[in-house]
């Protein structure tokens, strides 16, 4: 198999360039990683040939078992039996294409933009670190070793997040990136240890088998001090792991602070796989989820509003990752609500051509970067396109591909058009308040995604160049400022380098491709969706059928609010350029609310960091400094301070004597202790 | 007479012998010391070798007591040894470390050098014996004898504040193990005999069973530490020279849920069922408040002291749910809390060598001049956060799934722990090792030198292994862990924790 292949070879990549990198040099170290990392992403695109051209599915009735090859034992106590095992089925197989292709196309390219970084064995150490966790995590075959997956992404996010480790902001947000998912797998964690209880098994066939015994008797779990039904408990905490990992609203702060991160780090990491863990586990959890339809409609309201609070956001943001930060938020959130209709490979099929467009779309931010040394703010770019042709059209490869442009009804569009429309379609499809809410939601998210695309691709590329200088002064110290070039950034703004080029390319052809040749495998006939994932997630083929069959005007919904939001940045940045600054200037409150970001981390500061250090030091100094040390303490002893005094006094020779003291004392009383027994017994 | 059947006399007190040995290393020239240091040196590594064959030859299917040595004249005290599943890897534990210990002394401890490893030997005599014996007078003087070298270790070669700190110590202790020994002389009249493996066996009337509870509660308590008993611990640790910081968190603490398992729950299962909520309200709230505390702490051992104290509130709310995974859990936890706590202890100690400081605020950016520090101390800062794939989630795992089992607001409120020693250990990391190299006081400072990796890489390799195959823990303790959790719901009357016990209908 290959799998042990696909799996291990980031991990021995990982430790040489961790262990010996000193040794080899930075470039061995270079090689060796994005090698081993091209050899498992040819090996993955194999293994996911074998599911999608498989013949022997067909005639199994869509129902294969998993491929699994176990490795070692892991934690074994009473009926407890947790393996480590690798689980290869088509949702698997799914997740490997995405994880080793993007993760091999941004090992290359960091050669070309890190390539100035003194600490670049660590830097890919780290890389290669990530893409073992997350292929441990899409491999997962129990809850647990999922749950190490998660942890082990969010330990390589947390410190690529702070790789330029000199910059306090960098820091912090790698920090705050590791806390929040914490709070997120405080849920987690909740939800697998009520999966044992409700279900009795912590690995998947066997949680999945005795979730389908339940069907018809759903249990109930005294949870706290409430008796409620099993399945929702469990399915509402475990979603509480992917809204943290997923940076779902309310759990979402972390996700635009990653952005401190270098900007190949924000591809892999920040769009095309870490964050998209969370749409992975629910659907890799889908006969799990079936069970609880109020579960399913909290995973569609939350992505619902999670894709149009982070549109709203991006709006009016300045920093180039910062809007694609927000916006990756925002399709997260369609993907959820995709889950939560129930329509699990739309979900999947968004997060599969979500990767490519997204990563598409950071590294060529990362190669704008790279052209105006570390300049980020869009306020200081403009006129661009003449400097870096090749980046900005493939930028607009990205756009095109994220406002999800095409002719519906027709084989023709980019491939966010197929998989957004479709989540689009399912949503109305569903049904229902939830089903019109998350419809309308997105249609209106869809509109502001196509304005703040539209509106970075203006203020970057187009227009006359704005910045007279750039921002060493604002990124002094990390490895970058030592260039030397003076005049303005856009004066000494170059196209990147070919080995920064080609990921590009290789991602623009599956921007472009993506949509087209895999949607029937994903959104075509129910019954070739079935053959694709052999049983490895949940289909309804009355919802699919639903959703073929909606009405054509919201068929064209999308691609109706696609256009209006492209002509309103076109009129904005292009035609009335002083139009944005009178809009903000006439509703200043609602521009610094959005400017803000809905003022989350204002309000997460004051009502859980400050009081959480304000409690702290009051139990410190008042509880057990006062009350348990100067009250209780010194009041038992009533001489403590007397004794105290003396101790002091005496020279640290006498302390012998004191020990000795204590001996005899011990003797003493053991002697009592054996002659009273020996009285008495 | 076959050499195994002596085995843990022969380990327990070999130390001694050492110590007996290096009263004959005369004069105060550092060729005496270094002599002493390695006689000391020599001798641990021997016992630890010997402990390791212990574990080897341990039978993990056997539920009863191995390796039993017992010339008891009488019913009454005896000289009886033997290890169970419960006890027996507390003895590599100790024996491993000692070594360590004794090796990270050779730079630092440069005055009274042969008196400080003749009272680490003897402790180390103590520890080991706490664990191995059957007798429970003799576990009474092994329990209580660790006190008196720990008391001179902390008040000779402690810091500023060391006699408070003494102080406050042996007070703690001293009152806990008294009431102790109370309850120890109740069981002698009770039972008529101090043999543990007859205790064992006898029923205590459920009446008499709460007063003898509590009586080892106390002492249990102090030294575990539980909330809020805990207040000697973050004095001492900050007082003591890194050494005994190492032992004290790494196998002092031990004694505490040692005890716990194999007499409260074992010896009076009706008492520690009706005391359980009690329990779990002081495990929590140990979560809970210490973390908190640890959170706004400025010295960097205190810091790390109060998270034991978290850490430690794991181990008795599980030893306390009285089912397997609370209680193989609880083992679990405490031996990679022994490995990981003793690595953080000997990292503070690495740059307080260096600096003679512990406040957080004198350091920052040492992951320039320091990047191999940096990554060890990156591992333990992620075994202490109990990420997977480190020795730490392990034993927190079990301990919350059994936790859960037993009632869900004790598992709500511990998953808490999850997130808040995430904040309290990267906030510490970040600014002891990240950002700018900047402080002037700062320039100059080296990397781990050889001997320090010495010390620190196995450990390293220990956290890690033990994450990702933590079956040579388990395995060993799986089975006299059954049988704990077997004969405790037996006698409250329960059936066996089944997994659906918690489930409606």
């Amino acid at each position: 198999m290959f799998i042990q292949a696909i799996v291990f070879f980031p991990l021995v990549g990982a430790l040489i360039a961790g262990l010996l990198g000193r040794i080899i040099g930075h470039r061995t170290s270079e090689y060796i990683t994005t090698g081993l990392l091209i050899g498992a992403a040819v090996l993955s695109w194999i293994v996911f040939a074998g599911f999608w051209f498989a013949p022997e599915a067909a005639e199994a009735g869509g129902h294969a078992e998993a491929n699994k090859v176990e490795v070692m034992r892991w934690i074994v106590s009473g009926a407890l039996d947790l393996r480590w095992v690798l689980r290869v089925d088509t949702l698997t197989a799914v997740m490997l294409v995405v994880v080793t292709t993007v993760s091999s196309l941004v090992h290359l390219y960091s050669i070309g933009y890190m390539a100035d970084d003194p600490h670049r064995s660590r830097f890919f150490a780290y890389l290669s670190l990530f893409t073992f966790a997350m292929l441990m995590l899409v491999t997962a075959d129990n809850f647990l070793q999922m749950f190490f997956g998660w942890e082990g992404v969010g330990l390589a996010s947390y410190l690529l997040i702070g790789f330029w480790y000199k910059k306090p902001t960098a820091n912090a947000a790698a920090m705050k990136a590791f806390v929040v998912n914490r709070v997120g797998d405080f849920g987690f964690a909740l939800g697998i240890f009520a999966a044992f209880v409700v279900l009795g098994h912590l690995d998947f066939d066997g949680a999945f088998h005795a979730a389908d015994g339940l069907k018809g008797n759903l249990p109930v779990i005294h949870f706290l001090s409430w008796d409620l039904d099993a399945m929702t408990v469990v399915c509402l905490l475990l979603f509480m792991g992917a809204m943290g990992k997923s940076a779902q609203f309310l759990l979402h702060t972390w996700l635009p602070d990653a952005m401190e991160g270098p900007t190949p780090v924000s591809a892999l990491i920040h769009a095309a796989t870490m964050v998209t863990a969370g749409v992975f586990m629910v659907a890799r959890l889908s006969p799990l989820f079936e069970l609880s339809p109020f579960a399913m409609t909290v995973v569609m309201l939350v992505g619902a509003l999670t894709a149009f609070f982070a549109a709203t956001v991006g709006l009016v943001q300045n920093d180039i990752k910062r809007v694609i930060a927000y916006s990756t938020c925002s399709q997260l959130g369609y993907m959820f609500v995709a889950l939560g209709a129930g329509m699990y490979s739309v979900g999947v099929f968004h997060l599969f051509t979500h990767a490519f467009f997204k990563a598409l779309l950071f590294l060529g931010a990362g190669s704008v970067i790279h052209a105006m040394h570390h300049e980020q703010d869009m306020r200081n770019m403009g006129g661009l396109r003449k400097k870096i042709p090749v980046t900005y059209w493939m930028m607009i490869i990205g756009t095109l591909a994220l406002t999800g442009v095409g002719i519906p009804g027709t084989p023709l569009g980019f491939a966010g058009f197929f998989s957004k429309d479709g989540i689009i379609e399912v949503a109305y499809a569903a049904g229902g308040s939830t089903g019109y809410i998350a419809f309308w939601a997105l249609v209106i998210a869809a509109m502001f995604t196509s304005f703040y695309s539209w509106r970075l691709i203006h203020l970057t590329f187009h227009g006359e160049p704005r910045g007279q200088h750039h921002g060493h002064d604002a990124h002094a110290d990390h490895a970058h400022d030592d260039h030397g070039h003076h005049g303005s950034a856009y004066d000494n703004a170059h196209e990147s380098p070919n080995v920064m080029l080609v990921p590009l390319y290789v991602l623009a052809v599956g921007a472009v491709l993506a949509g087209v040749v895999f949607n029937d495998l994903f959104f075509g006939h129910a019954e070739h969706i079935e053959h694709f994932f052999q049983g490895s997630l949940v289909v309804s083929e009355q919802l699919l059928e639903a959703a073929h069959g909606v009405p054509l005007w919201v068929k064209w919904s999308a691609t109706f609010a696609m256009l209006f939001g492209f002509g309103a940045a076109l009129w904005m940045y292009v035609y009335d350029r002083e139009m944005p600054k009178r809009m903000a200037h006439a509703n200043p409150g609602l521009y610094l609310f959005l400017l803000n970001k809905w003022y989350f981390d204002e309000l997460y500061d004051r009502i859980f960091v400050k009081p959480a250090l304000w409690l702290g030091t009051a139990l410190w100094k008042g509880f057990d400094d006062m009350l348990v040390d100067k009250t209780i303490t010194e009041g038992l002893g009533n001489r403590v301070k007397d004794i105290t005094g003396k101790v002091v006094k005496l020279q640290s020779g006498y302390l012998y004597h004191y020990a000795f003291a204590m001996l005899i004392g011990i003797a003493a009383l053991l002697t009592w202790a054996i002659a009273a027994g020996g009285l008495l017994g | 007479m076959i050499f195994s059947d002596h085995l843990l006399t022969v380990i327990t007190f070999l130390p001694t012998l050492g110590a007996f040995l290096l009263l004959f290393v005369g004069g105060r020239d550092e060729a005496a010391n270094n002599l002493a240091r390695y006689i000391a040196l020599g001798v641990t590594l021997v016992t630890a070798a010997l402990s390791l064959y212990l574990w080897y030859l341990f039978d993990p299917s056997n539920t009863g007591f191995q390796f039993v040595e017992n010339y008891g004249w009488s019913d009454s005290i005896g000289y009886r040894m033997g290890v169970d599943g419960i006890s027996v890897l507390f003895i590599p534990l100790t024996a491993v470390l000692m070594p360590a210990v004794i090796l990270s002394s050779f730079g630092s401890i440069t005055k009274r050098v042969k008196e400080y490893l003749i009272v680490f030997l003897i402790l180390e005599t103590f520890m080991i014996g706490a664990f191995a014996t059957l007798d429970l007078a003799m576990f009474y003087v092994f329990f209580e004898g660790t006190l008196i070298p720990m008391f001179l270790i902390i008040g000779i070669w402690g810091g500023a504040r060391r006699i408070q700190a003494t102080y406050k110590f042996f007070f703690y202790s001293f009152t806990g193990t008294v009431l102790m020994l109370i309850a120890i002389m109740a069981m002698y009249w009770q039972a008529g005999t101090l043999d543990i493996v007859k205790l064992l066996t006898f029923k205590f009337p459920p009446e008499v069973q709460t007063w003898l509870w509590i009586g080892f509660f106390a002492s249990f308590a102090v030294k575990m530490p539980m909330w809020p008993f805990h207040r000697w611990l973050p004095e001492a640790h900050v007082e003591a020279p890194t050494g005994g910081s190492v032992i004290l968190a790494a196998i002092l603490l031990k004694l505490g849920g040692y005890g716990f398992i194999r007499f409260s729950i074992s010896m009076f299962p009706d008492a520690s069922h009706q005391f359980a909520n009690f329990v779990f309200v002081l495990s929590i709230a140990a979560i809970i408040i210490t973390s908190l505390i640890a959170l706004v702490q400025t010295d960097i051992k205190k810091l790390i002291a109060y998270s034991s104290v978290a850490h430690m509130g794991f181990v008795t709310m599980g030893i306390f749910t009285g089912n397997i995974y609370g209680i193989h859990g609880a083992i679990f936890q405490m031996i990679s809390h022994g490995i990981v706590s003793a690595a953080l202890f000997f990292c503070v100690g690495v740059v307080y060598d260096r600096m003679h400081t512990r406040e957080i605020d004198a350091y920052g950016g040492l992951v320039s001049p320091m990047p191999r520090y940096a990554v060890v101390f990156m591992v333990f800062t992620m075994a202490n956060v109990g990420l997977p794939g480190t020795s730490g989630f392990v034993g927190e795992f079990l301990t919350m799934l059994a936790a859960f089992q037993a009632n869900t607001w004790v598992a709500f409120f511990a998953a808490f722990g999850v997130i808040l020693s995430a904040a309290y250990a990267l906030w510490l990391y970040r600014r002891v090792i990240f950002g700018a190299f900047t402080k002037e006081s700062l320039k100059g400072i080296l990397d781990l030198d050889r001997r320090e990796a010495i010390v620190l890489v196995p450990l390293v390799i220990l956290t890690i292994v033990f994450g990702f195959y933590p079956a040579p823990i388990l395995d060993a303790t799986a089975a006299s862990v059954n049988l704990v959790a077997e004969n405790f719901a037996n006698a409250i009357g329960a059936a066996p924790a089944a997994v659906a016990a918690a489930t409606g209908h």
